[in-house]
């Protein structure tokens, strides 16, 4: 498919002015993998970048909010987790990935639920499987996993079959029942 | 279970239906037979058996095939699926059972009134199968009785009325009024409990406790198996 008449340029070209224009220099790191623009922020810029993306460069739509535990990853040196927001502009299709880490000890992000009201449950899912908790989301609850559970079943150092929760339950016998 | 006239009416000798004879003096007339209450009650409820689909995942399809038209179910008396577990009396647990599923599961066998069987359909409801993780019970045996296993992935519907038709075996020999099921299921529930009293490593297969046996280290350090895991 040609994209020639307005692929041109740079895709990404009138939000990083945008962003350039309100931010200056040094606020963000960028890189690319692919078609994909990456921009890595740190955790105390990040609401206020998030905002300038929405209300100015029009990014509508939250696609996507995930986590990842880059503990023992070889070669890593920034903060164990990281958190990325896929955005998209509706009308002009341009998606961005920004990205934030946090560290471990009290893992804490400000909650992008004011901004976009789809990272009200995938905010959820993130504290539900990493512990990220997320300050300002209106309500903070695991999402999957039971109530009573007390781990963080995506954490690298969480065993893959679990601390034994899975068979954590009372037998019925055929007398009992 | 007298039905029909008596060998006089007739008048000739006692024809293959209903043979009449003398049993300690007592004179059985044609056309009646002879039984126990406990075996005529278990042939009525091995026909009548009403299944709650206990399904949650890729094996309750087959399930659907099995009660829809081309393998019917119905002629094997079992086509009446109740969505009531208060209107079944056989569990057929079907795909894998999430740990935070297994109360629910739990409540609905409590909720079903006795006499009750439960088939265990698919690798995954009877040993977890492929999804050895902290989120997926390795087996609901361990939790609830079961009556029969099918193993597969997902079993053929062929399976699923071939257990049909050993449940319906188990249940005319096994039932009773009372409704204590068979002695070897009791025998086997108490080998169950036998085996959470072991030390680690006795309880479970060997091999299942070996994380590392495909030469990969799983992150995190192995996960805790043995006494804790097979209860
Ligand atoms: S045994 Fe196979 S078909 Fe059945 S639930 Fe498990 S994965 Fe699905």
């Amino acid at each position: 498919m040609s994209t020639a008449t307005n692929q041109a340029t740079d895709p990404h070209a009138a939000t990083l002015a945008t962003l350039a224009r309100v931010f200056g220099d040094g606020v963000f790191g960028m890189s690319h993998f692919r078609d994909n623009l990456r921009l890595f922020l740190p955790p105390s810029r990040l609401i206020e970048v998030l905002t300038v993306l929405r209300d100015e460069c029009r990014f509508a739509l939250l696609a996507e909010l995930g986590a990842t535990d880059y503990l023992g990853y070889p070669g890593w040196t920034r903060a164990r987790f990281e958190v990325h927001y896929v955005l998209l502009n509706l009308d002009t299709a341009e998606r961005l990935v920004i990205k934030t880490g946090v560290d471990d000890p009290k893992p804490e992000l400000p909650s992008a639920v004011p901004l976009w009201l789809g990272a009200d449950w995938m905010e959820r899912e993130v504290f539900d499987m990493y512990g990220i908790t997320f300050t300002g989301h209106p309500d903070l609850r695991r999402i999957l996993m039971p109530d009573e559970f007390t781990a963080f079943p995506l954490r690298k150092d969480y065993p893959l079959r679990g601390r034994g929760e899975r068979h954590n339950f009372p037998r019925l016998t055929r007398e009992e029942s | 279970m007298a039905i029909g006239s008596s060998r006089e009416s007739h008048g000739h000798a006692p024809g293959r239906m209903g043979q009449g004879s003398v049993t300690s003096g007592v004179e059985v007339p044609e056309n009646t037979i002879l039984t126990t209450i406990d075996s005529v009650v278990s042939w009525c409820r091995k026909f009548s058996l009403w299944p709650m689909p206990f399904a949650t995942a890729c094996c309750g399809i087959e399930l659907m095939a099995v009660g829809a038209s081309r393998f019917d179910i119905a002629r094997f008396g079992a086509e009446v699926m109740r969505f009531s577990p208060r209107q079944c009396d056989l569990m057929i647990v079907a795909g894998r059972v999430a740990m935070k599923m297994l109360p629910v599961l739990q409540r609905i066998w409590l909720q079903m009134p006795e006499p009750k069987w439960c088939i265990s359909m698919g690798a995954c409801a009877s040993t977890g199968g492929v999804f050895d993780t902290y989120a997926v019970v390795q087996g609901i045996d361990r939790f609830i009785p079961v009556d029969v296993y099918i193993p597969g992935c997902p079993p053929r519907p062929e399976q699923i009325l071939r257990s049909i038709l050993d449940l319906q075996a188990k249940v005319q020999r096994g039932g009773t009024l009372s409704g204590l099921g068979l002695p070897e299921l009791i025998e086997r529930e108490r080998m169950l409990e036998e085996k959470r009293n072991q030390p680690p490593g006795f309880a479970l297969a060997r091999e299942r406790g070996d994380e590392d046996r495909f030469g990969y280290r799983l992150p995190g350090g192995p996960g805790t198996l043995g006494v804790d895991e097979s209860r």
